[in-house]
C-alpha cells in the first residue's frame, strides 16, 4: 500500500484560494465556529431557561406552549431546521422581508446558523432545566408558597437557584454540542471550521493532517468548554445548598 | 496425429500465456479481477455526466465507463463482473479514490495538474468552459455586472477560485457565498440569495434544463478557466491507466463516441425530456482526435 505522507510544512504553504496559508484558512474557520457556537449557546441559554421554566408553572396553556417548543425544535434534525430557516423561511415572508433577509441581512449564513443553533440547542437546554426544577422536592415550592412568597419570588429565591447549579454538569455538555453541532453549518455555507478543512483537503490533498489538525482544535474547543463550565460549577457553589455541599 | 501435436502446443503456448498474464497482473486490474468486483464513483446530481434518474445511475461518463466496463470483463475473460455504483461528491471523491474504496470515477471531475498529485486521470473525455448563470431579467451580462453582488459557488470545486482571482484582477467587489452541492449553489441563485452560480457551463445548463422554469435562466459572461474532464483513477497504477487509456482511445477513433455524445448534449435526457442542445465544440473534437491525459 501507498506509505503515508505526512508533510506538517503544508499548514505553513500558501492556499491557492488568495485567504493566506493553511493554517489562516482553519483559523478563519475556528473564528466562525467560535462565533456561532458562542452566540448559539447565548440564544439556548436565554431561550432554554425560559421555556423550561413555563413547562413547570401551574399554569396548563404555559406548559402546553413550551412542550410544544420542546418537542418540535427537539424532534426534527437540525440540518432540515437550518435549511428551513435559510431557504424556506424567506419564501413564506412577505417579499419585502423576504428579500431582505437573502440580500440586505449582513452575513446572513451566520445569522441564521447562530439563531438556528440557538433554537435547536434551547429545546435541549429546557429539557435539562425541567428536570432541574423537578428533581427538588416538591416540599420546597410549597414552603416558598406557604411562607407568603408570590409564585415568581419563589422561583426567583427558592427553586432556580438550586435548579440551576443542578443542571450544570448537563449543560456542560450541551454546551459542548454546540460547537460540534455548528459543523452542519457548512450546509448552508458558513466557512466555519469543518468548511475550511474540507476546503483545504481540496486544494492540498493532504487529508490526514487536515482532519489530525482539525481534530485537535475541536479538542481543545471541547477541553476549554469543560474547564469553563467547571469553574462556574465551583465559583457558584454554596455549601449546605443541594448540590452545593462538600467537595 | 501431427495435427494433434500442434494443437496441443497452441493449446499449451495458450495455457502458458494466459497464466502468464494473471502472474503479471498488479494493482487495480489485479483487485478486480479477484474480486470479480468493480467499484465505480458516480454522482448524485451531476447531469448530464453522472447523476441520479430514479434508482439508475445514467449520464455520459456513466456510459462511457459501461464501456470500460464491459471491455474490463472482455479483457479479464470474467464470466461475470459486478459493477457496484458508489455515489461520491466533490468532497470526497478523492479521499475515496485514495482509500481504494472506488477504482474508477466517472462523474465531472476537472483533471488538474495539483489533483494529479493524489490521483491520476484516463485521457481527457470532455472540456469545459467555467462561466456564470443567471436570472434573464437580472440585466447581468457580464463579469463587471457583478459589483457589489453576491456571487455563490459550489463548496470543494475548482471555481471558487477564478472568482477569487478574477475579483481581485478586476478589482470587483463581489460576496462570496457557497452551497453544499450545485442544487443548493442553483437554489441560492434561483432565490436570489446570489445573482450568479459560476461553474463549469455544462453543469450550468443541466441545472437550467433541470429547474423548473428553464426559460428564466440565461449562462453568460466571459470564459473564466477552460477545463478537462477526466476520469479519474488511483494514482501510479501503470497497468490499469494503459488499460482505461487504449479503451478510451479506441472509443474516442471509432464512431462510438459521435453516439454517446449525441445521446446526452443533443437529444432529450431524462428525467424531464430537455434538449441540452450543446454541439461538440472544436475543443472537444480536438481532444478525441489527439488524446492526452494533460491537466491543467
Amino acid at each position: 500500500m501507498t506509505s503515508l505522507h505526512l508533510d506538517w510544512g503544508i499548514l505553513f504553504e500558501e492556499s491557492p484560494t488568495g485567504d493566506g496559508p493553511y493554517w489562516q484558512l482553519l483559523l478563519t474557520g475556528l473564528k466562525w465556529t467560535l462565533a456561532t457556537a458562542m452566540s448559539g449557546w447565548l440564544i439556548a441559554v436565554a431561550v432554554g431557561a425560559v421555556v423550561g421554566v413555563i413547562r413547570t408553572v401551574p399554569s396548563r396553556w404555559l406548559s402546553l406552549l413550551g412542550d410544544a417548543y420542546v418537542e418540535v425544535f427537539r424532534n426534527i434534525p437540525f440540518l432540515v431546521q437550518l435549511f428551513f430557516w435559510f431557504f424556506v423561511l424567506p419564501e413564506l415572508l412577505p417579499e419585502a422581508a423576504g428579500s431582505w433577509m437573502k440580500q440586505s441581512m449582513p452575513r446572513p449564513e451566520f445569522f441564521t446558523a447562530a439563531v438556528g443553533l440557538g433554537l435547536f440547542t434551547a429545546a435541549r437546554v429546557a429539557e435539562q432545566v425541567k428536570s432541574g426544577i423537578q428533581s427538588l422536592p416538591r416540599g420546597q415550592r410549597n414552603a416558598g408558597l406557604a411562607m407568603g412568597l408570590t409564585l415568581t419570588q419563589t422561583y426567583r429565591y427558592v427553586i432556580l437557584p438550586m435548579a440551576f447549579r443542578i443542571v450544570i454538569p448537563p449543560l456542560t455538555s450541551e454546551f459542548m454540542n454546540t460547537f460540534k453541532n455548528s459543523a452542519v453549518a457548512l450546509a448552508i455555507g458558513l466557512t466555519e471550521l469543518t468548511f475550511q478543512m474540507k476546503q483545504m483537503v481540496e486544494y492540498s490533498n493532504q487529508v490526514i493532517i487536515t482532519i489530525l489538525a482539525t481534530t485537535v482544535l475541536y479538542m481543545v474547543l471541547a477541553m476549554a468548554v469543560n474547564r469553563l463550565m467547571a469553574w462556574i460549577e465551583h465559583k457558584s457553589r454554596v455549601p449546605g445548598l443541594i448540590a452545593g455541599g462538600g467537595k | 496425429m501431427r495435427k494433434m501435436l500442434t494443437i496441443a502446443a497452441a493449446l499449451a503456448t495458450a495455457f502458458t500465456a494466459t497464466a502468464h498474464a494473471e502472474e503479471t497482473l498488479t494493482g487495480t486490474l489485479k483487485k478486480i479481477k479477484d474480486s470479480g468486483t468493480v467499484v465505480v464513483g458516480v454522482r448524485d446530481a451531476s447531469q448530464p455526466f453522472s447523476y441520479l434518474v430514479g434508482n439508475k445511475y445514467v449520464g455520459y461518463s456513466v456510459d462511457l465507463c459501461n464501456q470500460l466496463t464491459d471491455q474490463l470483463q472482455k479483457t479479464l475473460k470474467l464470466k461475470s463482473l459486478d459493477v457496484v455504483y458508489q455515489p461520491v461528491t466533490s468532497s470526497t471523491r478523492i479521499p475515496l479514490m485514495q482509500n481504494g474504496t472506488i477504482d474508477l470515477e466517472c462523474g465531472s471531475t476537472t483533471n488538474s495538474m495539483e489533483r494529479q498529485k493524489a490521483v491520476a486521470f484516463g485521457v481527457n473525455m470532455f472540456w469545459v468552459d467555467v462561466r456564470m448563470a443567471v436570472k434573464k431579467n437580472s440585466g447581468i451580462t457580464s463579469l463587471t455586472d457583478l459589483n457589489g453582488k453576491a456571487v455563490v459557488t459550489t463548496t470543494g470545486t475548482t471555481s471558487d477560485r477564478y472568482i477569487k482571482q478574477n475579483e481581485k484582477g478586476k478589482s470587483l467587489d463581489v460576496k462570496n457565498l457557497y452551497g453544499k452541492d450545485h442544487d443548493e449553489s442553483f437554489l441560492m441563485m434561483e432565490t436570489g440569495r446570489a445573482s450568479a452560480f459560476v461553474m463549469d457551463d455544462v453543469l450550468l445548463y443541466g441545472k437550467i434544463a433541470a429547474s423548473k422554469s428553464p426559460a428564466d435562466f440565461a449562462v453568460v459572461g466571459e470564459t473564466l478557466s477552460s477545463e478537462p474532464y477526466g476520469i479519474m483513477l488511483r494514482k501510479d497504477d501503470a497497468q490499469f491507466k494503459k488499460f482505461v487509456d487504449d479503451s478510451l482511445i479506441k472509443i474516442y477513433k471509432s464512431d462510438e463516441i459521435n453516439k454517446i455524445y449525441a445521446k446526452w448534449f443533443t437529444t432529450p435526457i431524462p428525467p424531464k425530456g430537455i434538449n441540452m442542445n450543446m454541439p461538440m465544440s472544436n475543443k472537444l473534437k480536438d481532444a478525441f482526435a489527439h488524446p492526452t491525459d494533460k491537466g491543467v
